[in-house]
């Protein structure tokens, strides 16, 4: 596995300003870049060469490079974090690429996801989605001994299955019609597989959907194209489940 | 001068936290609508600091530099969390925690401190269940529990790898719900800079707005700093890219003491250094040790080969391979404390017997608990940290065992602290990571996630009553009162002055540079003469980051370089602190190694006699050398023992 050198890159990102200025491809070459480094330590290198010749650098979100943040959110080469499987961007790795390649590197591409700048965008919409209703209204304290609740191992492990989001957004940005949808389902699949949050799993649905409508996401339309480029793997039988709590949820009403 | 008071209740151990529970004062609902409190930091201290504050009334403004509270880099925390719940019958208690937890920080944290994590640790996990963490089940519907080093007994709760994010995740919710409510005014992509001190009470943060590069003033009746630690002084460690020390920082150039700060932890698994362009080292959960054999190989011609890449693990003969934890501590095995199992990988590769190219690696083994256990079994158990594992060095770890070695992960040392989280600024608050009060000079596996929640939802909310209850005349504060004109100033001036430095080197050189000189005499093993080395060159390096920074883009708008440019000139101050305090602190303990103070086979040896405190430094201005208090460490209820896992 000895890591090779990958003489020449071309590197062909988006550049904009700020959320109001008109955005462009600019195209950087990199060269001697090992197999072994991290597509984000491949950034940090070519904005070391910007910053030496005076440019300011590229702007992109990172945080814990361990792919459990959620922060990272690149559409490289036309796919959603990059050419590899079931990974966040910081966690692909240059062995992935071919010497002399050209790396096009975008933001997040949706309405609901404005670009602020480079390729950082605002996800303050998935923020406001949560806010409405994802989450088990339990104050601190005066809560049962935990073994006072017992669930079942299947019942437990699919709920982890869902609660594994880490909000990146790459669902999104993969969705022709940039829907929400697995993101919703997912956190609300999370908390009705657990008898804790089914007592208030109706008014959840509704008020996240209805949230997630506000927000300007689009519709699903069953592509599964979401569930293909998501880093954890969660699955669009999340978006079936989603489906029968707000329906269940709307006729009660 | 500043005298500090730890204000640690009288009376018998067990019962100090109710007793003092029961003399603190309690602010009324009506009043707490009417005060204000800035949590700073959104990791497990800080996201359940702030929920359960709101929910109890108060009006919190809470801050993170990410873009949103659920990426604080408690997410990355993996392995679990411990409580003392007994579930297992395996003869656990709240006394057994306390007594690992005090042995595991080598006897320097305070025993008051140490004994209410105890006693509150079974509420947490209460609490996170109700919360809807999902936590690994037996097959009957109860919780399940794994085994972390150091200890004896299975007392740690996970949710696969993930315990971390999962507990997070549930703060986070809680938090939602508060802001969705109005409770919490939450502020993402911004970075505290300053903290506003009127008349001697902490009132306030001057902070950057990252997006718009705008300098903004917020009141309070009081401020919590939650910002964890400071690992990243070191450049590389298990830190997120960026966690700074910032706001603890502000906290003591504004006269909070800073404690220990020469307590780091060094994580013994963690995969291994690949080359000059890594920009950060990733963790493999202690959980791992669990079922993973820890070794290299017996002879140097093996250990040759490995590192020429002529063989690999599996051409080693059983009987050439040495199994140096459980060879070394019989009794405790691969479990041992990271702090030991850190230093004996070092040892080893300093030996010669590293497995890898650099000849800095040993090896963790699965091959045995497969054969055991099953692959099925370890995959459940380990599977998306075998795939984190595969993904990152392209080597599959169920067929060669995993290359690990130790790095940077968690500092002890933090802003000084008395019983109830209060720094000696009255009004400012310090909890998690960003203080120093619980795990003495080592902490145990499980037992970060554990400290953060139980400052966030079962400590501050009462302690700080104590305080505010005293501060309900004061109305909502000014923030047009001129020290916060006087500190925004302050605040422009700092930022104006590196922007304008127009130099050569980007911040990140200087970073590199300040990692390689800390790594080399203030990591693993530390002496005199390279601690007063390391000082030395720290103050060259600032020299040269003052006339030799550069930082490109605009100065009114997000600038990344700007924003790393000032965590930088702190992490260089903080990196100066931890030599000062390094050499003064004589003996070994814990994390902290001094090569003069050893026993003979090797192992740390502490020296109560004259280091049983806490070393608390204070500020006295730049260029000028900050005054050191010593907080003695009283035990009563045990006895300090060399500390042995043999």
């Amino acid at each position: 596995m000895a890591d090779k050198i990958l003489k020449e890159l071309t590197i062909k990102v988006w550049r904009q300003k700020n959320a109001k200025a008109q955005g462009k491809f600019e195209t950087y070459k990199i060269n001697d870049i090992s197999t072994g480094t991290s597509f984000l330590e491949m950034l940090d290198i070519l904005n070391e060469e910007l910053v030496n010749g005076g440019t300011e650098p590229i702007a992109f979100d990172h945080d814990c490079r361990e792919g459990i943040c959620g922060m990272c959110s690149l559409f490289i080469d036309g796919r959603a974090h990059g050419p590899d499987d079931d990974i966040t961007t910081c966690q692909l790795h240059m062995r992935k690429f071919e010497d002399g390649a050209t790396i096009t590197i975008e933001p997040w591409r949706a309405g609901a996801f404005p670009v602020i700048k480079d390729l950082i965008v605002d996800r303050t919409a998935f923020e406001k989605i949560l806010q409405s209703g994802g989450y088990i209204s339990v104050n601190t304290g005066g809560v049962p001994d935990g073994n006072a609740i017992l669930i079942s191992q299947d019942d437990a492990e699919e709920a982890m299955d869902a609660a594994a989001c880490i909000g990146c957004g790459a669902c999104v940005a993969t969705c022709k019609n940039s829907s929400a949808m697995l993101f919703v389902s997912a956190k609300v699949s999370h908390l009705a597989k657990l008898p804790q949050g089914r007592v208030e799993a109706a008014r959840r649905a509704k008020s996240m959907v209805a949230k997630m409508d506000e927000m300007g996401f689009g519709n699903c339309t069953n592509t599964g194209a979401c569930e293909v480029e998501c880093p954890k793997g969660i699955s669009i039988a999340n978006i079936a489940r989603l489906n029968r709590e707000f329906l269940t949820a709307k006729i009660k009403d | 001068m500043t005298v500090l008071n730890s204000k640690i209740p009288a009376g018998p151990l067990a019962e100090k936290w109710s007793s003092h529970k029961a003399a603190i004062k309690v602010v009324s609902p009506a009043n707490k609508r009417k005060l204000d409190i800035i949590v700073v930091g959104t990791g497990l201290a800080g996201g359940s600091a702030a929920a359960s504050m709101a929910e109890m009334g108060y009006n919190v403004k809470a801050f993170c530099y990410q873009d949103s509270g659920r990426r604080a880099h408690s997410i990355a925390a993996q392995g679990g969390i411990n409580a003392a719940k007994n579930y297992q019958n395996d003869n656990d208690s709240v006394h057994r925690l306390f007594y690992d937890t005090i042995k595991g920080g080598d006897y320097r944290a305070r025993e008051a401190n140490v004994h209410r994590l105890a006693e509150v640790s079974g509420d947490i996990i209460d609490q996170c269940v109700a919360q809807g963490v999902p936590f690994a089940r037996e097959y009957g519907g109860t919780l399940s529990n794994r085994s972390f080093g150091g200890v004896l007994v299975s007392r740690t709760f996970y949710a696969r790898g993930q315990t971390g994010q999962q507990l997070l995740l549930g703060c986070y919710a809680s938090m939602n719900r508060m802001i969705g409510q109005g409770k919490i005014e939450m502020h993402e992509r911004n970075e505290l800079l300053d903290i506003v001190i009127i008349d001697g009470k902490a009132r306030g943060i001057i902070t950057r707005n990252l997006v718009t590069g705008e300098i903004e003033r917020h009141g309070a009746h009081a401020v919590v700093i939650a910002t964890g630690g400071y690992g990243n002084v070191f450049f590389l460690s298990t830190n997120a890219m960026g966690c700074n020390g910032g706001a603890a920082w502000q906290a003591y150039k504004n006269g909070a003491c800073f404690a220990n700060p020469c307590y780091v932890q060094i994580h013994p698994t963690c995969i291994p250094i690949h080359g000059e362009q890594q920009s950060k080292l990733t963790l493999m959960s202690e959980s791992l040790r669990n079922d993973g054999r820890v070794w290299t190989p017996k002879k140097k011609e093996d250990a040759v080969k490995l590192q020429k890449g002529q063989i690999t693990a599996n051409d080693i003969a059983e009987e050439d391979r040495d199994f140096y934890l459980e060879r070394r501590y019989p009794s405790y095995g691969n479990l041992v404390p990271r702090d030991v199992a850190s230093r004996a990988a070092k040892e080893r590769c300093d030996e010669g017997f590293g497995v890898n190219e650099t000849g800095k690696a040993v090896y963790l083994d699965f091959k045995y608990s497969i054969e055991r256990l099953g692959k099925d079994v370890i995959e459940a158990r380990y599977g998306n940290l075998f795939q984190m594992y595969e993904k990152i060095t392209d080597q599959n770890p169920y067929e060669l065992p995993m290359q690990i070695y130790p790095a940077i992960h968690y500092t002890m040392g933090g802003v000084w602290v008395d019983y109830n989280l209060m720094t000696n600024i009255p009004g400012l608050y310090a909890i998690g990571e960003a203080n120093f009060s619980d795990h003495g000079a080592n902490r145990l596996g499980a037992s970060a996630l554990m400290q953060g929640l139980a400052d966030g939802y079962f400590v501050l909310p009462y302690t700080i009553g104590d305080y505010l209850a005293d501060e309900i005349q004061v109305p909502r504060i000014d923030v047009n009162h001129q020290e916060f004109v006087k500190k925004e100033k302050a605040v422009t001036d700092r930022m104006t002055r590196l922007y304008n430095i127009k130099g050569s080197k980007s911040v990140d050189s200087f970073h590199k540079r300040l990692g390689n000189i800390m790594w080399e005499y203030v990591g693993m093993a530390r002496n005199e003469d390279g601690l007063k080395l390391a000082i030395k060159e720290i103050q060259k390096l600032r020299e040269d980051f003052y006339k030799d920074l550069r930082i490109t883009g605009d100065y009114n708008a997000m600038n990344i370089e700007l924003e790393k440019a000032g965590r930088v000139e702190d992490f260089i101050d903080l990196g100066e602190l931890m030599a000062r305090d390094a050499l003064d602190r004589k003996e070994s303990c814990g994390g902290h190694y001094r090569e003069e103070s050893t026993t003979e086979d090797g192992e740390a040896k502490r020296n109560d006699e004259n280091f049983a405190y806490v070393s608390a430094w204070e500020y006295q201005g730049e260029g000028k050398d900050p005054i050191l208090h010593k907080e003695e460490l009283v035990f009563e209820n045990v006895k300090l023992t060399q500390r042995s896992y043999k």
